[in-house]
């Protein structure tokens, strides 16, 4: 059981099968990447269903290809905060205020006065805004000592809060050109919010898998008292790891904005339930020390592609909603199940 | 109502310490006979006998790790015996679980007591049993029933409404036997319940044991301070390595050194590693005048390269508060500590590594490892940032780093890719210490490095520990295992209560001195008589 993806190996597969640890059993794979295989598994069943369901559409190339897309675009603003969202559990925490920073980010950077100074200063608020929120919460969970439930929750009121009162309770229409177009650009064919989505996530796969800081996150989420032992400064990891989630969600405004061409105080409603959940059923332990990002791109990926086939079939969202909540509590069985069995090894040995 | 003025009131109740006090005069409410309890690679108690009175409180002695909690455990229902008998009230009896205990009589008011703070006095009194009447708590029926217990207790002033949480330690006690007696217990068992208590406070636990026992109600009594056994104890049973070595001793009159010799002498000898001849170094560590208030105070101590320098003293004596304060772990609210003559930022871990301190604490798993990570990984969660370049880590190097550390400390197994989880206990041990061998660590703080370890790695730990001492590096040591600082030091401090009360070189000292010395024994006074 890696905590995290299972790094390229430099050991052949022979060397693999002799080894006989509980992190090493099924053939060499990891616990991980057994979870992830699974997530693609329930992607293919919910494809097939589709197939079936849309017999017209999936027998059409060109219109299969259109749909994967559009999946690929729901799923990539919610994708680039799940990003955040997971870094900041692995970490031991959760950040309620995530949907609340992007509907801020996306009205500060859509107001005239911001909007006035072209694309890169509307960019550039947009990452600003979500950086200092994410940093006001750090500072509140790892200086203030506040639970971290309490503070983005507070986070969350407050900054929906403020974006209504900086829009006037009114839609901002966005005016640039530039930002507006990133949402119906290709990059290569492939939508350039899908292209934004692939490299957060890969950013986030090397920050978490290859860096210190990934390491450190990984420490202080799986066992605070011993990170600090070991000499890890745990109050600014812990502040640093917010801070990176606001980041996401400033990104994510952008996105969001150029999507609808503009902003509005109510955007991003739930979002940090969205991002809780696909990063639940992605494997990432609720108590921290645990997680993948890949697994979090699949969860993302199942829920909008649950949601595209009750589009496609023209059903109604409520339903939708209902399966969704299923889908969490079936994940969340599963894991119970694994970390049992895996329990019951170490209890033997 | 001083304790001391209590002694000379007559008729100490129905047991009393007269007419029991060696011959029992009544049938024992409880006594046990030859029990035994195994856990994997370790026979905690091993063939136990006990034999209490009612109304007399019955003090347990021994050493840590002579099995006083595990026997506590087997009587409270927490554990169940592998061998031996327990007659309870005239029967034989077994008890499966901890209600079952607390149904047939027995409470157990254990150190950290079990309380629920944000809950009243009388919900904790009542807690599980509740006055009900079609499923409503009747209120008013259980704060005059709680009233009624607090001043059988004494305690009459404690309000039964007030929350649990803003009552002083003592009064959360006195809840706890509330709770004990709400259930008609027969026999209270008290792990070190003057251990949370200040001076004056332990007189009035004396009080109300009193008033128990004068009901008939049978205390064992567990304590490391002699002069409380001697007080308020009627009989002593001494364990030792899981054995009754001593039953039924008289508390006031058997002559201390009886009780410490029945305590000391292990029939498992350890195998300590010869100490080398080699005169210490260069002075590493010196700390000056070190407080804080609560813990310990104006500690000064000194360790040299190449030296192990060992704290004998009981758990919340302040020598696991003294290290982690050492390290910067804690922030110390007065004196200095300094590294090769540098002072050291107060208060910060990250100095302390860099300036070349580790440390293994005290509890390795919540707080020195990350269970679920490889072993590689918690080897290098020190270092890992040393080996990484421009933040990228550099997991084929730590992998070769930490097979290298698992090598020189013979771990097994050796594949580094396993959850750290898996290893035993020793194994465990030697990840943490080996953490520290991999930079340039010239000082190591070992905070009982063999707990929960089978006797095997123990000798193995003892071996590591010596061999850092050939590679110049200081080792400051603590163990509530007497033997085994004496065993494995060179220079020996005593603490207690927060103070050094003694320090002398290893060999100039005896197991039942510095037993006598922590646990403020009166070997002094009795010289004197």
């Amino acid at each position: 059981m890696s905590a995290t993806e299972a790094p390229a190996s430099p050991v052949s597969p022979a060397d693999e099968r002799t080894t006989t640890g509980p992190g090493r059993r099924w053939g060499g794979l990891s616990e991980t990447a057994l979870r992830n295989l699974a997530l693609v598994g329930v992607l293919v069943v919910l494809v097939i269903i589709g197939a079936v369901t849309r017999p017209d559409l999936y027998g059409d190339p060109v219109r299969v290809r259109d749909n994967v897309f559009t999946i690929l675009e729901q799923a990539s603003v919610i994708g680039v905060v799940t990003v955040g969202m997971t870094f900041v559990i692995i970490g031991g925490g959760i950040d309620l205020s995530v949907g609340a920073i992007v509907a801020l980010a996306g009205v500060w950077c859509t107001t005239v006065a911001t909007q006035s100074y072209g694309t890169f200063g509307m960019i550039f608020t947009a990452l600003t805004v979500g950086l200092c929120v994410g940093l006001v919460n750090g500072g509140l969970i790892s200086y203030g000592r506040l639970v971290p439930f309490i503070a983005t929750l507070a986070m969350m009121v407050a900054a929906r809060g403020l974006a209504a009162s900086i829009s006037g309770k009114q839609t901002q229409v966005s005016e640039n050109r530039t930002i507006n177009a990133i949402a119906s650009t290709d990059v290569l064919g492939i939508p350039l919010l899908v292209v934004i989505l692939a490299v957060v996530v890969a950013a986030g796969w090397v920050l978490l898998n290859r860096t210190t800081f990934g390491r450190r996150t990984v420490a202080v989420g799986g066992n605070r008292e011993a990170a600090r032992l070991a000499g890890i400064n745990v109050t600014r990891h812990t502040m640093l790891l917010y801070a990176l989630s606001g980041l996401c969600c400033g990104i994510a405004a952008i996105m969001l904005t150029s999507l609808s061409t503009s902003a509005q105080a109510g955007a991003a409603n739930l979002y940090e339930l969205d991002a809780i959940a696909a990063a639940i059923i992605g494997g990432t332990l609720l108590s921290g020390g645990r997680g993948s990002i890949i697994g979090s791109l699949l969860g993302v990926l199942v829920f909008s592609t649950i949601t595209n086939l009750f589009a496609i079939n023209n059903l109604a969202t409520e339903v939708q909603n209902m399966v969704k909540g299923g889908i969490i509590v079936a994940a969340v069985l599963v894991q119970q199940v694994r970390f049992k069995s895996l329990t019951t090894i170490f209890a033997r040995t | 109502m001083s304790a001391r003025s209590a002694r000379s009131v007559p008729g100490r109740g129905a047991g009393g310490r007269g007419a029991a006090a060696v011959a029992p005069a009544t049938e024992p409410v409880l006594r046990l006979q030859g029990v035994v309890k195994t856990f994997p690679g370790v026979r905690a108690l091993d063939g136990v006998e006990v034999e209490v009175l009612p109304g007399e409180v019955h003090c347990l002695l021994g050493q840590n790790g002579a099995g006083k909690s595990t026997l506590i455990k087997v009587l409270a229902g927490v554990h169940r015996p592998d061998a031996g008998t327990i007659t309870w009230r005239g029967a034989p009896a077994s008890f499966a679980d901890p209600q079952a205990a607390m149904r047939a009589g027995i409470a157990t008011i254990y150190q950290e007591l079990d309380l629920v703070e944000e809950m009243s006095v009388a919900e904790n009194i009542f807690l599980g049993h509740e006055d009900r009447r079609l499923g409503f708590v009747r209120r008013a029926q259980m704060a005059r029933r709680a009233r009624e217990i607090l001043a059988r207790l004494g305690h009459p002033e404690i309000p039964p409404h007030r929350p649990v949480r803003l009552l002083p330690a003592a009064g959360k006690q006195v809840v706890s036997m509330g709770r004990a007696l709400s259930h008609a217990a027969r026999l209270i068992i008290m792990d070190e319940p003057s251990a949370v208590l200040a001076h004056d406070e332990v007189a009035n636990l004396f009080r109300i044991i009193r008033e128990l026992t004068a009901q008939g109600i049978a205390v064992i009594y567990i304590s490391h301070r002699l002069e409380e056994i001697r007080e308020i104890g009627d009989r002593v049973t001494v364990l030792k390595d899981g054995r009754t070595t001593a039953a039924n001793l008289p508390a006031r009159t058997t002559p201390t050194k009886d009780l410490v010799s029945r305590m000391t002498g292990r029939t498992i000898e350890y195998v300590f590693p010869r100490r080398t001849a080699r005169e210490p170094g260069e002075e590493l560590l010196r700390v000056e005048h070190l407080s804080r208030p609560g813990e310990f105070a104006d500690v000064s101590l000194s360790v040299h390269s190449g030296e192990i320098v060992g704290i004998a003293g009981l758990v919340g004596s302040g020598r696991s508060e003294l290290l982690e304060t050492i390290f910067g772990a804690r922030r110390a609210a007065g004196g200095t500590v300094r590294v090769n003559g540098r002072a050291l930022r107060p208060g910060s871990v990250g100095a302390a590594v860099r300036a070349g301190l580790g440390m293994a604490p005290e509890e390795r798993k919540s707080q020195a490892l990350l269970l679920g990570e490889p072993i590689y990984r918690n080897v290098t969660l020190a270092a890992f940032g040393a080996y990484a370049t421009g933040g990228l880590t550099n997991a084929a190097r730590e992998r070769a780093e930490a097979e290298r550390v698992a090598g020189q400390l013979d771990l097994r197994p050796r594949d580094v890719r396993r959850p750290v989880g898996t290893l035993s206990g020793g194994n465990q041990q030697k990840v943490v210490v080996g953490r520290w061998l991999l930079g340039g660590t010239r000082l190591l703080l070992l905070d009982e490095p063999t707990r929960g370890v089978d006797v095997g790695a123990r000798a193995e730990l003892y071996e590591l520990i010596r061999e850092l001492t050939a590679r110049e590096v200081g080792v400051l040591l603590v163990s509530s295992e007497v033997p085994e600082v004496l065993g494995l030091a060179d220079r020996v401090l005593v603490m207690r209560e927060g103070r050094v009360v003694h320090e002398a070189p290893a060999d100039e000292l005896d197991e039942g001195t510095v037993l006598d010395l922590v646990m403020a024994g009166s070997l002094m006074e009795e010289a004197a008589v």
